[in-house]
Protein backbone atom coordinates (compact mmCIF):
# COMPACT_ATOMS: atom_id res chain seq x y z
CA UNK A 1 0.00 0.00 0.00
CA UNK A 2 1.52 3.33 -1.01
CA UNK A 3 1.84 6.39 1.19
CA UNK A 4 -0.81 8.26 -0.71
CA UNK A 5 -3.42 5.56 -0.11
CA UNK A 6 -2.51 5.37 3.57
CA UNK A 7 -2.76 9.15 3.93
CA UNK A 8 -6.20 9.05 2.36
CA UNK A 9 -7.40 6.47 4.88
CA UNK A 10 -5.93 8.41 7.78
CA UNK A 11 -7.21 11.84 6.70
CA UNK A 12 -9.81 13.90 8.52
CA UNK A 13 -13.00 14.07 6.47
CA UNK A 14 -15.41 17.04 6.36
CA UNK A 15 -18.32 17.00 8.81
CA UNK A 16 -20.84 15.95 6.15
CA UNK A 17 -18.76 12.82 5.59
CA UNK A 18 -18.17 12.07 9.28
CA UNK A 19 -19.58 9.02 11.02
CA UNK A 20 -22.56 9.84 13.25
CA UNK A 21 -23.35 7.35 15.98
CA UNK A 22 -27.02 6.45 16.42
CA UNK A 23 -28.55 4.00 18.89
CA UNK A 24 -31.45 3.17 16.58
CA UNK A 25 -33.14 4.62 13.52
CA UNK A 26 -33.26 8.40 13.87
CA UNK A 27 -31.75 8.51 17.35
CA UNK A 28 -28.45 10.34 17.17
CA UNK A 29 -26.22 10.17 20.26
CA UNK A 30 -24.33 13.40 19.62
CA UNK A 31 -21.10 11.46 19.08
CA UNK A 32 -19.35 11.61 15.73
CA UNK A 33 -15.98 10.75 14.22
CA UNK A 34 -14.17 12.49 11.36
CA UNK A 35 -11.15 10.21 11.03
CA UNK A 36 -10.10 6.63 11.67
CA UNK A 37 -8.25 7.70 14.79
CA UNK A 38 -11.28 9.53 16.13
CA UNK A 39 -13.48 6.61 15.18
CA UNK A 40 -11.29 4.30 17.28
CA UNK A 41 -11.49 6.66 20.26
CA UNK A 42 -15.24 6.99 20.02
CA UNK A 43 -15.71 3.22 20.03
CA UNK A 44 -14.68 3.31 23.67
CA UNK A 45 -16.91 6.27 24.54
CA UNK A 46 -20.20 5.68 22.81
CA UNK A 47 -23.14 3.70 24.19
CA UNK A 48 -22.59 0.06 23.27
CA UNK A 49 -26.12 -0.07 21.85
CA UNK A 50 -24.86 2.24 19.15
CA UNK A 51 -22.08 -0.18 18.26
CA UNK A 52 -24.56 -3.03 18.06
CA UNK A 53 -26.93 -0.99 15.92
CA UNK A 54 -24.31 0.09 13.40
CA UNK A 55 -22.42 -3.19 13.19
CA UNK A 56 -25.50 -5.23 12.33
CA UNK A 57 -26.91 -2.45 10.17
CA UNK A 58 -23.73 -2.55 8.07
CA UNK A 59 -22.98 1.13 8.67
CA UNK A 60 -19.40 0.71 9.93
CA UNK A 61 -18.20 -1.29 6.97
CA UNK A 62 -20.01 1.05 4.60
CA UNK A 63 -18.38 4.19 6.06
CA UNK A 64 -14.94 2.62 6.29
CA UNK A 65 -15.21 1.35 2.75
CA UNK A 66 -16.90 4.31 1.02
CA UNK A 67 -15.62 7.30 2.97
CA UNK A 68 -12.24 6.22 4.34
CA UNK A 69 -11.76 3.89 1.39
CA UNK A 70 -10.14 1.15 3.45
CA UNK A 71 -11.48 -2.06 1.98
CA UNK A 72 -9.33 -4.27 4.19
CA UNK A 73 -10.64 -2.88 7.46
CA UNK A 74 -14.19 -2.81 6.08
CA UNK A 75 -13.87 -6.53 5.38
CA UNK A 76 -12.55 -7.22 8.86
CA UNK A 77 -15.42 -5.31 10.47
CA UNK A 78 -17.92 -7.13 8.30
CA UNK A 79 -16.57 -10.45 9.58
CA UNK A 80 -17.35 -9.41 13.15
CA UNK A 81 -21.05 -9.67 12.33
CA UNK A 82 -20.71 -13.45 12.10
CA UNK A 83 -19.77 -13.76 15.77
CA UNK A 84 -23.07 -12.24 16.96
CA UNK A 85 -21.22 -10.23 19.56
CA UNK A 86 -23.01 -7.75 21.80
CA UNK A 87 -22.11 -5.51 24.72
CA UNK A 88 -18.51 -5.11 25.86
CA UNK A 89 -17.16 -8.14 23.95
CA UNK A 90 -18.31 -6.39 20.78
CA UNK A 91 -16.78 -3.10 21.88
CA UNK A 92 -13.47 -4.78 22.69
CA UNK A 93 -13.32 -6.74 19.48
CA UNK A 94 -14.19 -3.74 17.33
CA UNK A 95 -11.69 -1.54 19.14
CA UNK A 96 -9.05 -4.19 18.76
CA UNK A 97 -9.63 -4.52 15.00
CA UNK A 98 -9.60 -0.78 14.36
CA UNK A 99 -6.63 0.00 16.62
CA UNK A 100 -4.56 -2.81 15.10
CA UNK A 101 -5.28 -1.55 11.62
CA UNK A 102 -4.55 2.03 12.60
CA UNK A 103 -1.20 1.12 14.12
CA UNK A 104 -0.21 -0.79 11.02
CA UNK A 105 -1.16 2.08 8.70
CA UNK A 106 0.65 4.61 10.82
CA UNK A 107 3.79 2.53 11.02
CA UNK A 108 3.69 2.03 7.24
CA UNK A 109 3.34 5.71 6.59
CA UNK A 110 5.99 6.64 9.12
CA UNK A 111 3.55 8.97 10.74
CA UNK A 112 3.65 9.76 14.44
CA UNK A 113 0.03 10.81 14.76
CA UNK A 114 -1.06 7.91 17.01
CA UNK B 1 -70.18 50.64 29.95
CA UNK B 2 -73.63 49.29 29.06
CA UNK B 3 -72.59 46.93 26.37
CA UNK B 4 -69.63 44.63 26.16
CA UNK B 5 -66.84 45.26 23.69
CA UNK B 6 -64.10 42.90 22.64
CA UNK B 7 -61.28 44.25 20.56
CA UNK B 8 -57.98 42.68 19.58
CA UNK B 9 -55.23 45.01 18.48
CA UNK B 10 -52.35 43.41 16.69
CA UNK B 11 -49.23 45.27 15.74
CA UNK B 12 -45.71 44.45 14.59
CA UNK B 13 -42.99 44.30 17.22
CA UNK B 14 -39.32 45.09 16.68
CA UNK B 15 -38.64 41.65 15.30
CA UNK B 16 -41.56 42.02 12.89
CA UNK B 17 -43.70 39.55 14.78
CA UNK B 18 -47.08 40.39 16.16
CA UNK B 19 -48.00 40.84 19.69
CA UNK B 20 -51.37 40.99 21.35
CA UNK B 21 -51.60 44.44 22.87
CA UNK B 22 -54.97 44.67 24.56
CA UNK B 23 -58.16 42.83 25.10
CA UNK B 24 -61.27 44.65 26.15
CA UNK B 25 -64.67 43.31 26.93
CA UNK B 26 -66.70 43.91 23.80
CA UNK B 27 -70.00 43.33 22.11
CA UNK B 28 -70.59 39.67 21.48
CA UNK B 29 -71.79 40.38 17.95
CA UNK B 30 -68.88 42.58 16.90
CA UNK B 31 -65.66 40.80 17.50
CA UNK B 32 -63.09 42.88 15.70
CA UNK B 33 -59.50 42.23 14.79
CA UNK B 34 -57.61 45.36 13.83
CA UNK B 35 -54.20 45.61 12.32
CA UNK B 36 -52.51 48.86 13.21
CA UNK B 37 -51.23 50.87 10.22
CA UNK B 38 -53.37 48.74 7.95
CA UNK B 39 -56.92 48.88 6.76
CA UNK B 40 -57.75 45.26 7.43
CA UNK B 41 -60.51 44.69 9.92
CA UNK B 42 -62.05 41.29 10.44
CA UNK B 43 -65.50 41.20 11.92
CA UNK B 44 -67.74 38.37 12.91
CA UNK B 45 -69.06 37.99 9.35
CA UNK B 46 -65.53 37.52 8.04
CA UNK B 47 -64.90 34.91 10.68
CA UNK B 48 -68.08 33.08 9.76
CA UNK B 49 -67.04 33.12 6.11
CA UNK B 50 -63.64 31.73 7.06
CA UNK B 51 -65.30 29.05 9.12
CA UNK B 52 -67.53 28.13 6.19
CA UNK B 53 -64.53 27.94 3.87
CA UNK B 54 -62.67 25.75 6.30
CA UNK B 55 -65.64 23.40 6.31
CA UNK B 56 -65.73 23.29 2.51
CA UNK B 57 -63.70 25.67 0.41
CA UNK B 58 -65.41 24.55 -2.79
CA UNK B 59 -68.84 25.83 -1.82
CA UNK B 60 -70.11 28.78 -3.84
CA UNK B 61 -70.41 32.37 -2.71
CA UNK B 62 -74.15 31.90 -3.11
CA UNK B 63 -74.18 28.91 -0.76
CA UNK B 64 -72.11 30.68 1.87
CA UNK B 65 -74.25 33.80 1.58
CA UNK B 66 -77.44 31.78 1.92
CA UNK B 67 -76.08 29.96 4.94
CA UNK B 68 -75.04 33.20 6.63
CA UNK B 69 -78.01 35.27 5.48
CA UNK B 70 -75.95 37.75 3.49
CA UNK B 71 -75.62 38.63 -0.20
CA UNK B 72 -73.27 36.52 -2.29
CA UNK B 73 -71.60 39.73 -3.49
CA UNK B 74 -70.73 40.49 0.12
CA UNK B 75 -69.21 37.05 0.48
CA UNK B 76 -67.23 37.59 -2.71
CA UNK B 77 -65.93 41.00 -1.64
CA UNK B 78 -64.88 39.80 1.79
CA UNK B 79 -63.16 36.69 0.49
CA UNK B 80 -61.25 38.73 -2.09
CA UNK B 81 -60.19 41.19 0.58
CA UNK B 82 -59.01 38.40 2.87
CA UNK B 83 -57.13 36.79 0.00
CA UNK B 84 -55.41 40.08 -0.84
CA UNK B 85 -54.39 40.56 2.78
CA UNK B 86 -53.03 37.06 3.14
CA UNK B 87 -55.62 35.92 5.65
CA UNK B 88 -56.67 33.26 3.15
CA UNK B 89 -53.35 31.89 1.96
CA UNK B 90 -54.46 29.25 -0.51
CA UNK B 91 -57.08 26.66 -1.33
CA UNK B 92 -55.85 23.12 -1.26
CA UNK B 93 -57.01 19.51 -1.00
CA UNK B 94 -56.63 17.21 1.97
CA UNK B 95 -55.45 13.90 0.63
CA UNK B 96 -55.59 10.54 2.36
CA UNK B 97 -52.13 9.33 1.39
CA UNK B 98 -52.90 5.77 2.42
CA UNK B 99 -55.96 5.55 0.20
CA UNK B 100 -54.02 7.21 -2.59
CA UNK B 101 -51.62 4.28 -2.41
CA UNK B 102 -48.65 6.26 -1.18
CA UNK B 103 -46.51 4.15 1.07
CA UNK B 104 -44.64 6.27 3.54
CA UNK B 105 -43.82 6.65 7.19
CA UNK B 106 -44.10 9.78 9.27
CA UNK B 107 -41.89 10.60 12.22
CA UNK B 108 -41.39 13.35 14.73
CA UNK B 109 -37.80 14.42 15.30
CA UNK B 110 -36.80 16.15 18.50
CA UNK B 111 -33.53 17.90 17.80
CA UNK B 112 -31.46 19.21 20.68
CA UNK B 113 -29.41 22.16 19.51
CA UNK B 114 -26.82 24.66 20.53
CA UNK B 115 -28.94 27.77 21.23
CA UNK B 116 -26.67 29.89 19.05
CA UNK B 117 -27.30 27.67 16.05
CA UNK B 118 -30.95 26.72 16.54
CA UNK B 119 -32.38 29.32 14.13
CA UNK B 120 -30.02 28.20 11.39
CA UNK B 121 -30.80 24.55 12.03
CA UNK B 122 -34.54 25.27 11.82
CA UNK B 123 -34.10 27.22 8.60
CA UNK B 124 -32.04 24.44 7.03
CA UNK B 125 -34.69 21.92 8.00
CA UNK B 126 -37.39 24.03 6.39
CA UNK B 127 -35.60 23.67 3.06
CA UNK B 128 -35.10 19.92 3.32
CA UNK B 129 -37.33 17.67 1.24
CA UNK B 130 -39.59 15.47 3.31
CA UNK B 131 -39.86 17.91 6.19
CA UNK B 132 -43.51 18.78 6.71
CA UNK B 133 -43.43 21.01 9.77
CA UNK B 134 -40.75 22.67 11.88
CA UNK B 135 -41.18 24.21 15.32
CA UNK B 136 -38.98 25.45 18.11
CA UNK B 137 -39.88 24.62 21.68
CA UNK B 138 -39.01 26.12 24.99
CA UNK B 139 -38.05 23.63 27.65
CA UNK B 140 -34.99 23.00 29.78
CA UNK B 141 -33.02 22.74 26.56
CA UNK B 142 -33.72 24.45 23.29
CA UNK B 143 -35.45 21.99 21.04
CA UNK B 144 -36.52 21.87 17.46
CA UNK B 145 -39.45 19.62 16.67
CA UNK B 146 -39.88 18.55 13.08
CA UNK B 147 -42.33 16.30 11.33
CA UNK B 148 -40.77 14.29 8.55
CA UNK B 149 -42.08 11.87 5.98
CA UNK B 150 -39.98 9.19 4.32
CA UNK B 151 -40.49 6.22 2.07
CA UNK B 152 -39.42 3.72 4.74
CA UNK B 153 -37.28 3.39 7.87
CA UNK B 154 -34.08 3.04 5.86
CA UNK B 155 -34.62 6.24 3.93
CA UNK B 156 -35.64 8.00 7.13
CA UNK B 157 -32.41 6.94 8.79
CA UNK B 158 -30.33 7.91 5.76
CA UNK B 159 -31.95 11.32 5.66
CA UNK B 160 -31.37 11.99 9.37
CA UNK B 161 -27.82 10.63 9.35
CA UNK B 162 -26.77 12.46 6.18
CA UNK B 163 -28.78 15.65 6.30
CA UNK B 164 -29.75 16.44 9.89
CA UNK B 165 -27.06 15.10 12.24
CA UNK B 166 -24.23 16.87 10.31
CA UNK B 167 -25.86 20.31 10.62
CA UNK B 168 -23.67 22.57 12.78
CA UNK B 169 -25.25 23.01 16.21
CA UNK B 170 -27.12 19.70 16.31
CA UNK B 171 -26.29 18.08 19.66
CA UNK B 172 -28.44 14.97 19.48
CA UNK B 173 -31.68 13.72 17.97
CA UNK B 174 -34.58 11.64 19.20
CA UNK B 175 -36.97 10.31 16.60
CA UNK B 176 -40.37 8.72 17.06
CA UNK B 177 -42.01 6.97 14.16
CA UNK B 178 -45.75 7.54 14.19
CA UNK B 179 -47.73 4.32 14.04
CA UNK B 180 -51.41 5.23 14.21
CA UNK B 181 -53.29 8.43 13.66
CA UNK B 182 -56.21 9.00 15.99
CA UNK B 183 -57.08 12.52 14.96
CA UNK B 184 -55.99 15.15 12.50
CA UNK B 185 -57.79 18.39 12.00
CA UNK B 186 -57.07 21.92 10.95
CA UNK B 187 -57.45 24.81 13.31
CA UNK B 188 -61.05 25.88 12.96
CA UNK B 189 -62.26 29.43 13.12
CA UNK B 190 -65.35 29.66 15.23
CA UNK B 191 -67.17 32.58 16.70
CA UNK B 192 -65.21 32.39 19.89
CA UNK B 193 -62.98 35.29 20.84
CA UNK B 194 -60.64 33.03 22.76
CA UNK B 195 -59.70 31.40 19.50
CA UNK B 196 -58.94 34.65 17.71
CA UNK B 197 -55.42 34.67 19.03
CA UNK B 198 -54.43 32.38 16.16
CA UNK B 199 -54.49 35.40 13.87
CA UNK B 200 -51.56 37.09 15.53
CA UNK B 201 -49.54 33.92 15.17
CA UNK B 202 -50.33 32.99 11.60
CA UNK B 203 -49.90 36.16 9.60
CA UNK B 204 -48.62 39.65 9.68
CA UNK B 205 -49.99 42.67 7.86
CA UNK B 206 -48.25 41.68 4.64
CA UNK B 207 -49.74 38.22 4.88
CA UNK B 208 -46.35 36.65 5.41
CA UNK B 209 -45.95 33.76 7.75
Amino acid sequence: MNVETISKILRTVPREKAFYFFTSIGNYTGVSASSLKEFMEKINEVNVKSLEFHLYHGDFEKWISEVLEDGELAGEVRKLQKFNLTGDPLRNQLYSSVSRRLKRLVSQSGSTRV
Amino acid sequence: MTRKQRNFYIFPTKNNKFKHQSLDIGREAEITVKLKNNTLILDVTDLKILEALQEDSRQTYMAIGKHLGIAHSTVYDRIKRMEQNGIIKKYTALIDAEKAGTKSITAIMTIYTDPKESERVAEKLCNAPGILEVYTSLSEELLIMAKVVAENQESLHTFIANSVAPLPGVLRIRTSILTKKFKETQFSIVNNPKKLTFIKETHNIKGEK
